[in-house]
């Protein structure tokens, strides 16, 4: 096991990335033990099987979008500090911080969390949801239960509700705007604790 | 109003005077009877004198005695509460449960005044076995599950270490009040002590439910106090019984309280595997109830009732049973059960509910006027200080632990909510009632009723201005939007896979494993022909269809060129569609009432209705289809003249239905030669199929699910 000491300095760059992430050495260290778990290779890389091999995520409709979130674009293998950057949208927000004023925006906030979901609909990165993107995550998330008439008609509303200028996608914007009585920062947020 | 308040004067008259028909012998007391036109025979009966055996007038009291009491004081308590509701600003300030007290308190003197004898009680079994039950199997039907289960860890927290905590608590500084007061106290033993302060710490749901439900606060909040009321019953019953048992042995070793303490998790445990037990049994027999739909409704009741009986005899938590069975069988029992039936169940509920809940407390102001009270001020008012004390310090010991592992803290306004919104009730009436009989009975049953008055008054009245005074978070009313509902079941997704990744087992993990096992084994076992299993989505969705269609019979809505589905709709389509949309969501906005509303189904508003899955709807044989009948143009004028007849039917059962994705691929195939030949080619199958068979044109027309709007069909 070792010290803790000894274990941070396996850690390349521990001190920006608990800066950039708002994480703390202890929850660093928790990360870093699962990601050498995850890693059965001990290629010190994650590839796409190595989050296949989780159970739970294979039955996750929108697993393999989740997966994909963790690729940047381009890349086939996830190194420890984009695992870390990525998981770290999920931290609980820390309200108090921002009264410091000059924190630079941490991952964990509410708009960074918004976006993280919105891409998970934006596979194609342009910005903005378009009915079909949004088709394609009801039919993932609604299976077999409902034909196809209504899953054209559940988007079709969905996208009435949120489209504020008529062109028939959602953008950012108006995604942020659909969900502002919606409390995010406690329904996006997994409890890092052991 | 003033009528209603005269009706129920009268009527407590003529309670007066059937109880003086019925006086005990050797008392006089004026008879407000009807002029008797003969002679009055000694057992109540009067008949005409006349020489003929033959009596044309006669009147038999005692014949219907029993029943005839019991309605009159049903009567009575509706009637007063028909009167609480129509009396102008009175709901605004007092809370129904006061008034309701009020009136027993006002009929009991007037009884204690006619016949100078105690008015009748509340026998603590017809409390527990017939007041009870509908109250808590009400709550427990309508319980938000995924509330309840999200809070589960606190709400135990609170009910099992908080009840624990109050009930030593009170128990030991009461006996340090006594030792005290050594002169008129001396004789009530440590033993005696802690079992007052295990009836008296137990918040009651009843009373909790009375009054949190006036007041609009946040779901959360109103979860934790409801929840911890129900499920402290376990630990009170098992308390109570600990400390009368002890009090019957000569002597009480630690292995006794060891015993005791293992008795509280068999009789929790207990109760909710007997109401697990006839949950799955109500919901397998629900299954079969398609030929004798009027039974099914009573299945429930049944099979709840047996629940909370069975664990009653077991001496396990009769409540958790019942709360647990309910829970259980709801979603199962929706799904298989007619519309109606469904209606039905949920009316009766309210209504038994309600019934029970009034009886209750016109009986708790009836009761207070005895002749059996014994005064004591440093008991009484000790009792009442340390009742508060205690609560606070304990809730505030409490959340300040619990907070640490919850996501959603407690604030500080909450915790005063729920700790001033510590109830006590008729439970503790009816259990103080039941301790074996000892010199200082008369002062417990005493302090009993004036705690209880105290907190159902003081604390009922004053809790609502004070929640309006700290602001506490209130209650979101509006029905989520589409979009809120997909991008929220988009993000527990993402956070249960999220947690996967991170090896954390958090409550999604769970979560999603209970819903996979409920749908591969329960749904299929307990479901007729496995009706798919709406997700919350759809439901929302068709909730929002089915409101603008009733909303849109009430207006007359723009004309609207509808079109079979497949294609994008027009712009003009779509903004009147959205016009009426929005114009009747608000609608049905503003008549929202809260939860648990005693009074109202809440019919088309809250969360819980729209989490039933929809189904076709099979009574007296035949099928009604619901809004999906596409509109043909006026070419076909002739064919629409059946299916008018049918839509104006199936507009008055309200019925929704969605055929599976077989029934799509079926019709589809049958009319595919039939698209080649018009130009609307949904409009020709209709053409095709109808003549032949009505019902495969409902099955085709059933499948599309368009905005029509209902004006529109009759045109």
């Amino acid at each position: 096991m070792g010290s803790s000491s000894s274990s941070r300095n396996k850690i390349p760059n521990a001190q920006e990335l608990m800066d950039q992430t708002g994480f703390s050495s202890a929850h660093l260290l928790r990360l870093r033990d699962r990601f050498e778990s995850l890693d059965r290779n001990n290629r010190g890389y994650l590839s796409r099987d190595d989050f296949e091999a989780l159970g739970g995520l294979a039955m996750n409709p929108i697993g393999g979008r989740i997966i994909e979130a963790f690729f940047s674009s381009g890349q086939d293998t996830v190194d420890f500090s984009s695992f870390v950057r990525i998981l770290a949208h999920f931290r609980p927000t820390d309200r108090n911080r921002n009264k410091e004023g000059t924190q630079q925006e941490l991952p964990s906030s509410r708009t960074r969390k918004l976006k993280f979901a919105f891409q998970l609909y934006d596979l194609d990165r342009d910005g903005k949801i378009s009915r079909e993107e949004l088709l394609q995550v009801l039919r993932a998330m609604l299976g077999l239960q409902v034909t196809e008439e209504q899953l054209q008609s559940i988007a079709e509303r969905a996208i009435q509700e949120a489209d504020l200028d008529k062109d028939d996608a959602i953008s950012f914007d108006e995604f942020k705007k659909s969900l502002e009585k919606m409390d995010i920062d406690t329904k996006m947020s997994v409890s890092f604790l052991k | 109003m003033a009528a209603l308040w005269t009706l129920s004067l009268l009527l407590s008259a003529s309670l007066l005077g059937c109880l003086a028909v019925t006086s005990p012998d050797g008392s006089s007391l004026p008879h407000n009877l009807p002029p008797s036109l003969g002679t009055n025979s000694s057992d109540g009966s009067l008949s005409v004198d006349l020489p003929m055996a033959l009596r044309v007038f006669s009147m038999d009291y005692h014949h219907v005695q029993a029943p005839f009491e019991i309605v009159l004081w049903i009567m009575l308590a509706s009637l007063a509460k028909l009167g609480f509701h129509w009396s102008g600003r009175v709901p605004a300030v007092v809370p129904e449960s006061c008034v309701l007290i009020m009136v027993g308190l006002l009929v009991g003197g007037v009884i204690y005044g006619v016949r100078h004898s105690a008015p009748p009680t509340l026998s603590a079994d017809a409390f527990f076995l017939f007041l009870l039950p509908p109250i808590v199997l009400d709550a427990g039907y309508f319980l938000p599950g995924r509330l309840f289960f999200e809070n589960l860890g606190t709400i135990l927290w609170y009910a099992v270490l908080g009840t624990l905590w109050n009930v030593l608590g009170i128990g030991l500084s009461l006996y340090g009040v006594c030792l005290l007061a050594q002169s008129s106290l001396g004789d009530v033993s440590l033993l005696h002590c802690l079992l007052f302060g295990s009836l008296i710490a137990a918040v009651d749901p009843v009373a909790v439910l009375s009054v949190f439900q006036e007041m609009q606060v946040n779901e959360q909040l109103h979860i934790l106090v409801f929840g911890e009321s129900l499920l402290n019953d376990a630990v009170t019953v098992v308390l109570y019984k600990l400390f009368e048992s002890f009090l019957r042995l000569p002597s009480v070793s630690g292995l006794d309280v060891l015993l005791g303490g293992c008795r509280v998790v068999v009789v929790g445990i207990g109760g909710l595997c007997v109401g697990l037990f006839f949950g799955l049994l109500a919901a397998l027999t629900s299954r079969f109830t398609s030929r004798a739909q009027v039974i099914a409704p009573l299945f429930v009741f049944l099979y709840s009732y047996l629940s909370y009986l069975t664990s009653e005899m077991l001496h396990l938590s009769g409540i958790m049973a019942i709360v647990t069975c309910a829970a259980t069988m709801k979603q199962y029992v929706e799904a298989n059960v007619s519309e109606r039936s469904n209606t039905s169940i949920q009316y009766f509920l309210k209504m038994w509910s309600s019934v029970s809940e009034t009886l209750i407390f016109i009986f708790l102001g009836v009761s207070t006027i005895q002749d059996i009270h014994m005064w004591s001020w440093p008991f009484v008012c000790s009792t009442l200080l340390l009742c508060l004390i205690w609560r606070a310090t304990g809730v505030l010991l409490l959340t300040a632990f619990v907070n640490k592992l919850r996501r959603n803290a407690v604030t500080f306004r909450d915790q005063f909510i729920i700790a001033y919104g510590g109830l006590r009730g008729a439970i503790c009436f009816s259990l103080v009632f039941l301790i074996d009989d000892f010199p200082k009975k008369r002062l417990f049953i005493t302090t009993t009723i004036v705690v209880i008055l105290f907190t159902v008054f003081v604390q009922g009245m004053t809790i609502k201005p004070l929640v309006e005074l700290l602001y506490v978070k209130r209650k979101k009313r509006a029905l989520p939007t589409l979009s809120e509902e997909i991008h929220s079941r988009l993000i527990d997704h993402l956070v249960a896979g999220i947690e996967d990744v991170v090896g954390y087992w958090g409550q999604h993990y769970w979560k999603d494993k209970f819903e996979q096992f409920n749908k591969k084994y329960l749904r299929r076992f307990l479901i007729r022909n496995d009706r798919q299993a709406s997700s919350s989505i759809l439901r929302v969705y068709q909730e929002l269809e089915r409101r603008e269609q009733r909303g849109v019979e009430e207006e007359a809505p723009p004309i609207v060129d509808p079109r079979s589905q497949g294609r994008p709709l027009l712009p003009e389509e779509m903004e009147s569609i959205r016009r009426i949309l929005s114009r009747n969501l608000q609608n049905f906005n503003n008549k929202q009432t809260p939860a648990y509303s005693r009074h109202t189904l809440h019919q088309d508003t809250s969360v819980d209705r729209t989490r039933k899955p929809l189904y076709r709807h099979q009574s007296l044989g035949e099928r009604y289809s619901y809004n999906t009948i596409t509109h043909f143009q006026g070419e076909d004028g002739g064919l629409s003249e059946p299916q008018r007849v049918r839509t104006g039917l199936s507009r008055s059962h309200t019925v929704c239905s969605i055929s599976p994705r077989s029934t799509l691929l079926d019709s589809s195939d049958s009319a595919g030669p039939a698209q080649t030949r018009s130009m609307d080619p949904k409009a020709a199958r209709e053409d095709l199929v109808s003549p032949k068979h009505q019902e495969t044109v409902e099955r085709a027309a059933r499948k599309h699910l368009s905005f029509v709007l209902e004006n529109e069909k009759q045109q």
